[in-house]
């Protein structure tokens, strides 16, 4: 590991790129540090640098509502970072419609979506950069308090630049699962694209990727890229789901496929891709209650294209690059209710966070997480007159993924940050018909609320009442509970 | 002036179609040969059937530096491998490829195996590898912590090595070409003729006809050769026995009898092994250090776990053998086998770290033994270069090359440069020297692959060097755009319409690798 001396010269100051790699020595073994404490420097080492109250890394859907969220809030001076040529992130090229129902109460398309909060972005004049990459956070401490992040940009125009950021939102989004991930046998010929490169060849570029597809998962890209192929003259012979049921929106399923007759073949997977240069023939099978293929139940399907829709991780090399503790479910941040992460400051949404089902939500969170860092920068500057938080306040709840629900986010709940209604968000493991939705504190329950159908593919929410939970905390505090646990489940046949 | 008359004389054999020497295969033994041979005044061209160097073998293997006690003492495997392991650090250094002296362990994972540890200790000293040392298994913890508890004893090599064998062939390449060696990619040789003079004549010329690739319904081409050398890897096999049935033929028809050198008067059979990996994330941990291989037992030879030279995890490869000598698809019963034995060497192995699975070709010669050498006059041969090919690959090519010089009465250019400059990674600089080489070089600050940081200037660079680049493959090979966790998802696009610019060409026409191997049909709304 590489030693820190206490004192750099500002130009000196550590980067994990340079830490991870140390391979310009040749000969020598690239080392990555696990996690790093924050990084102590002087406040006149500090004021060195350019600097800004909020850095958000990501101008998408999250990145802007966060923005125009803090910005609204009282935050003067918010800085977005976005590595592509435009604001909007992924919606650009998301040009069906079906975005902003919850949001706008109308349908709009993705880049009509994203262009609403561009323009909020633009008349509150928050300062964005276009083309320009985040390549490190390190948090920083002065004085052994924790002060900010030490963000670390790149772009042509302006080179490699070193913001000093007081807070910040991680607003990245998520990346498709390649095929490698999936360990997919076969040849590696053209032709096998993930169903977000084929939409952005479609849609962006006006280029055909394929003319007869074949689709391996059934999320809701790999559904929207079904209809959008056979509208540009592709034929879509069928789409290959490994699990019982759709990892995509119901509605995806109806319009996407059924409405063109692309038949969707659960419980099946691929097992061969033939074609050495460009894929000839795409193998599925059907996959036993263990996920393995069954001999026998082969189907093969002559075509050019494999377009994979098999689910989606959030970014977070950054994060953990910065030290933040991740959740090994969700990949994201763990965070508290405020949606702030284990380094305080560093707060995030989106899906960078978790990965959402509809847009509404994320611009629901990341207006959460805006407002939220907006709080924290205003606590921050009259903390140092009156620190007043009780030992009550500073109380907190674990929340738990219980019986048939894969997460929650957040997974903690810190009393002094508490609302009048806290959103918590999950997704539950399988298909659930005719079962409810219940909440536990401590074992006792403090709400359960039906729901007909649930599926992994459509994220679930509970809201809970600050009255409610606080009474109930009083309750369970005089029976002498310590460690307070709140646990939403799934009960079945209710 | 030298560098004036070699380049002349690379023009004179261009426009007469007639050469010194004629390679046939550009992948690591072939480019390693034709580097060698860029230091005489001589000329070279170098047949190439794939779109690129480095599209056969050399792109799918462990990228081990072996130390040498594998083969068996007195084999030219044994004298090569240990040779080359010795003159590598010297070749990445002058050539600008990533290398790391890492050392490897042999595990041993049975008390009643360790004895046999015994067996590769005295052959690897018989074969003049250094340091090699039996370790207990506190030692071998110490070395290497996170391996599995189960292994008890360990050989090691602190002498063996990793290096990018993508870079390792086209910096080979590269050299050469600049060195005055001519390339021609695209081209299959289908057929090699006979001298129509005797061998001892001058004059007598081979004739070597290729076919072009990615035309072929074009006329036939040939060109003319004092010498030709054979590194066509997994098919070098098929040209090894048309010669010898050539030569026969020849001898019994013609006055002038043919003599082929005894090591090389038999038919070969090339069987074509596959090795199916699994490549990790470079964040996944723990990493191994050194490159651990599994003692072989009754139950079969197991599979390695190693760091690559960038940094990733590596585990493979199976050994399954097969018909096909293009047969490079994966299957799932080889995948499941290389990470059950993986787990068997280093248990900490995350299998939601695998980024990519791929398989490679090994030309496995029946009797496990390099050909190497001069077959008949004017015919020479590197076959049968199986592991630890890779590692002798520099010292075949010292050893061919000198023979190809004496023969041929080459006299060494003075012009001839031994160093060659990579092209500058912006992941591998610090935050400075990063901004510096953006203000030298606005296109440094466009990140094109970000699971790599890959930048546009680096994707660009490759684009205009001595070997040309025009597919995707090339560029992941050379800067490793595309290599990483999300595996193009993200710079595909980007990467193609670099790649369409830099070579002025329309973005349908960029490749995967071969020339079947397009991306994109047609413009949406142009129909087919």
């Amino acid at each position: 590991m590489q030693k820190q001396s206490s004192k750099r010269a500002d130009d000196e100051v550590p980067n994990n790129m340079e830490e991870q790699i140390e391979s310009s020595q040749r000969g020598k073994l690239r080392v990555k540090t696990e996690s790093k404490a924050s990084h102590e420097m002087t406040a006149e080492e500090v004021q060195a640098f350019p600097s800004c109250e909020l850095l958000i890394v990501g101008g998408g859907p999250a990145g802007l509502a966060a923005a125009v969220s803090a910005c609204d809030a009282g935050v003067t001076d918010i800085l977005i970072i976005e590595r592509d040529a435009v604001l909007g992130g992924i919606l650009n090229q998301c040009i069906h419609n079906g975005f902003g129902l919850h949001t706008f109460k109308e349908e709009l398309t993705g880049p009509e979506y994203a262009k609403r909060y561009e323009d909020m972005v633009k008349e509150r004049n928050i300062d964005y950069e276009l083309n320009t990459m985040t390549l490190d956070i390190t948090p920083v401490s002065i004085d052994g308090v924790s002060a900010g992040c030490l963000v670390t940009t790149i772009s042509k125009d302006q080179g490699l630049k070193r913001i000093f950021a007081q807070a910040i939102i991680l607003a990245m989004g998520c990346r498709e699962r390649p095929r490698g991930a999936l360990n997919i046998p076969g040849n590696r010929g053209a032709g096998i694209f993930s169903a977000g490169t084929a939409q952005r060849f479609v849609n962006l570029e006006g280029e055909m990727p394929g003319s007869r597809v074949f689709i391996l998962g059934s999320g809701d890209i790999g559904l929207i890229m079904a209809r959008r192929m056979v509208l540009e003259g592709a034929k879509v012979l069928g789409v290959a789901e490994l699990m019982p049921f759709s990892g995509g929106l119901k509605r995806n399923i109806v319009q996407c496929l059924d409405d063109f007759g692309i038949p969707l073949f659960l419980s099946h997977t691929v097992v061969d891709i033939k074609g050495k240069e460009r894929v000839e023939s795409v193998t599925i099978a059907q996959v036993d209650e263990n996920m393995k293929p069954i001999l026998g139940t082969e189907k093969e399907f002559e075509v050019d294209t494999l377009l994979l829709s098999c689910g989606l991780l959030p970014e977070n090399e950054l994060s953990a690059k910065a030290g933040i503790e991740l959740s090994p479910t969700t990949k994201g941040a763990l965070v508290d209710n405020s949606l702030q992460t284990s380094i305080p400051g560093i707060f995030a949404c989106g899906n960078v966070l978790h990965v959402h089902d509809l847009v509404d939500y994320v611009s629901q969170e990341a207006t959460l997480a805006g407002a939220c860092a907006a709080q924290y920068l205003q606590e921050r500057t009259a903390k140092s007159q009156d620190s007043c938080a009780t030992e009550d306040s500073k109380a907190i709840v674990h929340v738990i993924a219980g019986n048939g629900v894969s997460y929650t986010v957040p997974s903690i709940l810190r009393l002094e940050h508490l609302e009048e209604t806290t959103t918590i968000r999950f997704r539950v493991r399988a298909v659930f018909s005719k079962a409810a939705i219940q909440v536990t504190l401590n074992g006792n329950e403090l709400q359960t609320k039906k729901r007909p159908v649930m599926a992994p593919g459509e994220m679930e929410q509970v809201i809970l009442k600050c009255e409610n939970l606080l009474s109930a905390l009083k309750r369970s505090r005089e029976t002498g509970h310590l460690e307070n646990i709140l646990e939403i489940s799934i009960v079945e046949g209710a | 002036m030298s560098q004036q008359s070699s380049c002349d004389s690379v023009l004179a054999s261009q426009a007469s179609n007639i050469y010194d020497v004629c390679i046939i295969g550009a992948g690591v033994v072939g480019a390693s040969i034709a580097r060698e041979l860029s230091r005489y005044h001589a000329s070279v061209v170098v047949l190439e059937k794939g779109e690129d160097v480095c599209t056969g073998t050399s792109k799918a293997n462990s990228g081990i530096v072996h130390a040498g006690f594998d083969a068996h003492p007195g084999t030219l495997m044994a004298r090569y491998n240990v040779e080359g392991a010795r003159l590598m650090p010297t070749v990445c250094k002058d050539l600008d490829v990533p290398y790391v002296n890492n050392g490897s362990l042999v595990l041993c994972f049975d008390e009643e195996n360790i004895p046999a540890l015994q067996k590769p200790k005295e052959q690897g000293v018989k074969n003049g590898v250094d340091g090699l040392e039996i370790l207990d298994a506190e030692r071998l913890r110490e070395l290497e912590p996170h391996v599995s508890p189960q292994a008890i004893a360990a050989l090691w090599a602190p002498s063996a090595g990793i290096v990018d064998p993508f870079l390792l062939t086209v910096a080979f390449a590269e050299n050469a070409a600049d060195n005055g060696v001519e390339f021609r990619l695209n081209s299959q040789v289908v057929d090699v003729e006979l001298p129509q003079k005797s061998l001892q004549d001058s004059l007598a010329l081979y004739t070597v006809t290729y076919v072009d690739t990615t035309n072929p319904d074009t006329k036939e081409k040939s060109i003319r050769a004092k010498t030709v050398i054979n590194a066509a890897g997994v098919f070098s096999g098929v040209f090894h026995n048309a010669i010898l049935e050539k030569v026969k033929a020849h001898n019994d028809t013609t006055s002038f009898e043919i003599t082929v050198a005894p090591a090389f008067n038999r038919d070969i059979e090339i069987v074509v092994r596959r090795g199916s990996y699994l490549l990790l994330d470079m964040n996944a941990q723990p990493k191994p250090i050194h490159t651990l291989f599994q003692l072989p037992t009754k139950l079969g030879k197991g599979i390695l776990v190693t760091p690559t030279a960038h940094g990733n995890t590596l585990i493979g490869p199976t050994a399954v053998d097969i018909d096909n000598p293009e047969g490079t698809e994966t299957s799932a019963e080889e995948i499941a086998d290389v990470i059950g034995k993986a787990h068997k060497s280093f248990p900490e192995i995350s299998l939601s770290s695998v980024i990519t699975s791929f398989a490679g070709l090994r030309a496995h010669e029946v009797e496990h033994e390099f050909l190497v050498g001069m077959m008949c006059n004017g015919y020479f041969e590197a076959a049968g270069i199986e592991s630890p090919g890779l590692t002798s690959a520099p010292a075949i090519a010292l050893s061919l090359a000198t023979e190809v010089g004496d023969y041929l009465n080459l006299e060494r250019k003075k012009s001839f440069h031994p160093t060659r400059q990579g092209i500058v990674r912006f992941a591998d600089k610090t935050p400075n020297e990063q901004g510096s080489l953006v203000d030298e070089n606005p296109l440094y600050g466009q990140i094109i692959c970000r699971c790599e940081t890959v930048t546009e200037a680096e994707i660009v660079a490759a684009c205009h060097r001595s070997i040309p680049v025009t597919t995707l493959d090339g560029i992941k090979r050379r800067v490793r755009a595309g290599m990483g966790r999300c595996q193009a998802g993200f710079c595909m696009p980007r990467v193609m319409e670099i790649l369409a610019r830099e070579n002025d060409i329309p973005l349908e026409d960029v490749k995967k690798s071969g020339p079947s191997s397009r991306v994109l049909f047609h413009k949406t709304k142009e129909g087919k």
